[in-house]
């Protein structure tokens, strides 16, 4: 569909700050194409120096105008940055299409060169972001990008793939949305770098505001590195070193997004979490954790279809059906087709 | 490796507020397997571009209640054009003169649609569109 990409060409005209050569790499990497990969390959050693951070919470809390007032304010303050959004929206699971609408709220950022909006679907994946995420999120930081903001889609209870991605998390809430009981359940608060009680002019704000601070008190405060993820591809015993000592107590914080009350003190602690993280060295540990989680993936991706391809039959599918015929179960048939005997 | 989506932006330029037909089209460009920016309501022709470039878009919808198409249309294209998009389809829906609908093509709008056109004959034509582009 598409005409040919050069990769080469594509980078070069990123670095001389060419935005269209920067929307069309976005492309590449969010279909996971060769031309995506060597782009950001060519790219890699000037990346590192973003700070990447989250923004979750249930849907309606208000994370896009609050995205949108923080893109502002950190412009304000930083004259020479340049800030890119990601926001991810859910793909239809029936039709496999998208209606990506975080754009509405983001409409004071227009006529600003040096913010970038970038619309996400996510594709099928269920942790709240897109499969691609953390590879756009790399591009944008080669592409010289200060702070990338990501907002996941509207997420509940346990759309936690944002923690592995991002620096500093926020967790974005709103009066009257659930009981004291949903406070304590795991999940979402647990993740939280700093919790925002967004519409925080609406009733209950108060309410709101007691039930998160005594979840606080009664989790605080696990190490990241032992976050459990569902999938559970990233961490092992070996990420035990990346453990963090205790210190951080994550802030809660009232903003009133569309009115812009709140959001210049909640710039104030998200720089106050980077300041934090570099004094205690877990700005590098969480890279590492983060690098750490990526290989571990690929490498399970690529090892996949290697084996896939290497083999004469369709093994795969071979297998499907006699676990289906109840013949064999999926324990033996992995036994099987790893000990040759498929 | 998987396969690209087609992106479309779907647009409300000018002054009214009717977003509906909008809307009813984004949803339906959804059903058909597309992704969707869509961008709201007053529009102008410099926010669109912009939208356009971000998002890296193979085509734009713009709806049009106002009478103001032979301005914001001809401003869209330009746009798009200078900053290297000029492969963009740009389809048009509302309510638009029988005698200005030629005239739009003229200047490169893919189609025109009026009230009443199915959703599904929109769809077709935008993913028909894309397909040209680089044939």
């Amino acid at each position: 569909m598409r005409p040919k990409i050069d990769p080469l060409d594509l980078a070069g005209k990123i670095l001389q700050g060419d935005r269209l050569a920067l929307a069309r790499a976005c492309t590449e990497v969010e279909n996971d194409t060769p031309a995506g990969e060597a782009v950001i390959s060519s790219l890699f050693r000037h990346s590192g120096q973003a700070h990447i951070v989250g923004i979750t919470g249930s849907p309606g809390t208000g994370k896009s105008s609050l995205v949108n007032r923080l893109a502002k304010e950190y412009r304000s303050r930083h004259a020479n940055h340049q800030v890119a959004v990601i926001a991810v929206d859910p793909t239809s699971p029936f039709s496999g299409g998208a209606v990506l609408g975080d754009r509405v709220r983001m409409r004071d950022l227009f006529g600003d060169e040096r913010v970038f909006i970038r619309s996400m679907a996510t594709r099928g994946a269920l942790g709240g972001l897109a499969r691609q995420t953390n590879a756009l999120t790399q591009l944008f930081d080669c592409a010289g990008y200060q702070l990338i903001l990501v907002e996941t889609v509207g997420a509940g209870q346990s759309e936690v793939d944002i923690v592995r991605l991002a620096h500093t998390t926020l967790v974005v809430e709103a009066p009257g949305l659930g009981d004291d009981i949903q406070a304590i359940k795991a999940g979402i608060l647990e993740i939280a770098d700093i919790l925002v009680i967004n519409k925080a002019d609406h009733p209950g704000a108060d309410a709101t505001e007691r039930s998160l601070r005594m979840m606080l008190e009664l989790s605080h405060q696990r190490p990241k590195s032992m976050v459990y993820h569902h999938h559970n591809t990233g961490e092992d015993s070996r990420a035990a070193k990346d453990e963090e000592p205790e210190g951080w107590l994550p802030p809660v914080l009232r903003t009133v997004a569309i009115e812009n009350r709140g959001v210049s003190e909640l710039l104030d602690e998200v720089a106050a979490h980077r300041t934090w993280l570099e004094a205690n060295d877990l700005w590098q540990s969480r890279e590492r954790q983060r690098v750490r989680a990526d290989l571990q993936s690929l490498l399970q991706e690529r090892l996949f279809s290697a084996w896939r391809t290497a083999q004469p039959v369709d093994l795969l599918e071979v297998m499907i059906e006699r676990v289906m015929s109840r013949e064999v179960s999926p324990f033996e048939a992995i036994e099987q087709v790893l000990s040759g005997r498929g | 490796m998987s396969e690209g989506k087609i992106r479309v932006l779907v647009a409300k330029p000018g002054l009214d507020g009717h977003d509906r037909g909008a809307k009813v089209i984004a949803r339906a460009l959804r059903d058909a397997g597309m992704e969707v920016i869509y961008t709201g309501l007053r529009q102008t022709p410099e926010m669109i571009a912009e939208a356009a470039l971000q998002e890296d878009v193979d085509a734009v919808g713009l709806s049009i209640l106002s009478g103001a198409h032979m301005a914001l249309v001809p401003r869209v294209l330009d746009l798009l054009k200078k900053q290297g998009q000029g492969k963009v389809s740009l389809f048009v829906g509302g309510i638009i003169p029988e005698e200005d609908v030629s005239a739009l093509k003229e200047m490169g709008v893919a189609a025109v649609y009026g009230p009443g056109t199915s959703t599904q004959v929109v769809a077709e034509a935008i993913r028909a569109a894309v397909e040209k582009q680089t044939a």
